[in-house]
């Protein structure tokens, strides 16, 4: 399980972006992993899957309010596909969760193509 | 206390739902359910086959693969965690179970197979058979 980089309150690419994914390049041609949302006593935990991204390749990122993830996914070349059942590219999904939420306190591990994400109010 | 920290998540529930759109990942919008789990791609080089499947949070050791002849078997089965305290406010990732088997295009060495996971990606190298080789003929003249 490997920790992950959270950056706080800077401007990134996502900024522009509303219902119309094509403000954003990148969110444009991401794939939207599936998530589970569950909420404790204590925190509040998103489950995330995004097979092929490894830790280094997660960009997490939390500004007034909107949790943003974002995961990269190296497109493999020369393969000449028989078969292909299902695309591969990068995935990128928003969740708006309220300014409540404690920037310092928040924290993701990558494990086998999960992502947990931690926040604490 | 918990009354305050409870209204930003229920937003987060509908706003969520708004902004993002699952898109047509598995295909045209067509339900999942149609899909024979887990999806796969393939492709093949002069030597080998490849069969990939993303299976995202399985331990390695659950995952089932078998080679017989020219079908390949993939099995496994994925639970996640289902606390007892809490609430869920979203549900999309399921514990799936599965269960293919796949046609393999060519005959391949069973012994020499390789079946690596990693980031939740499953990639199984196939070497192909001599006999499923191509053979190069050459052609006399007189």
């Amino acid at each position: 399980m490997s920790a992950t980089t959270i950056s706080n309150n800077q401007p990134h690419a996502h900024e522009s972006i509303d219902n119309n994914h094509a403000a954003s390049q990148n969110a444009a041609r991401a794939y939207t992993p599936r998530f589970d949302l569950w909420e404790g006593d204590e925190e509040f935990v998103l489950y995330g899957d995004m097979p092929g991204v490894s830790p280094d390749s997660l960009d997490i990122r939390f500004e007034e309010g909107r949790l943003t993830i974002h995961g990269r996914v190296e497109l493999p070349s020369d393969r000449k596909y028989t078969s292909a059942e299902y695309g591969i590219g990068d995935f990128y999904r928003e969740f708006l969760v309220g300014e409540s939420v404690n920037p310092e306190e928040i924290t993701a591990e990558m494990k086998d193509g999960v992502v947990t994400i931690h926040l604490q109010a | 206390m918990l009354a305050t920290r409870r209204e930003p998540f229920a937003e987060m529930h509908r706003l969520s739902r708004e902004m993002n759109r699952l898109f047509g990942r598995y295909g045209n919008g067509d339900s999942s359910a149609s899909v024979a789990l887990p999806p796969i791609n393939m492709w093949e080089d002069e030597n080998h086959l490849f069969v990939e499947a993303e299976l995202p949070g399985l331990e390695a050791d659950k995952i089932e693969v078998l080679v017989q002849g020219n079908q390949l078997t993939l099995r496994g089965k994925r639970e996640v965690p289902s606390p007892s305290s809490g609430t869920w406010h979203r549900r999309e990732r399921s514990n799936l179970q599965f269960h293919r088997v796949i046609e393999l295009s060519h005959d391949v060495k069973q012994e020499d197979l390789t079946a690596d996971y990693k980031q939740g990606v499953l990639v199984i190298t196939l070497p192909k058979s001599e006999a499923a080789k191509p053979i190069r003929i050459t052609v006399n003249s007189q």
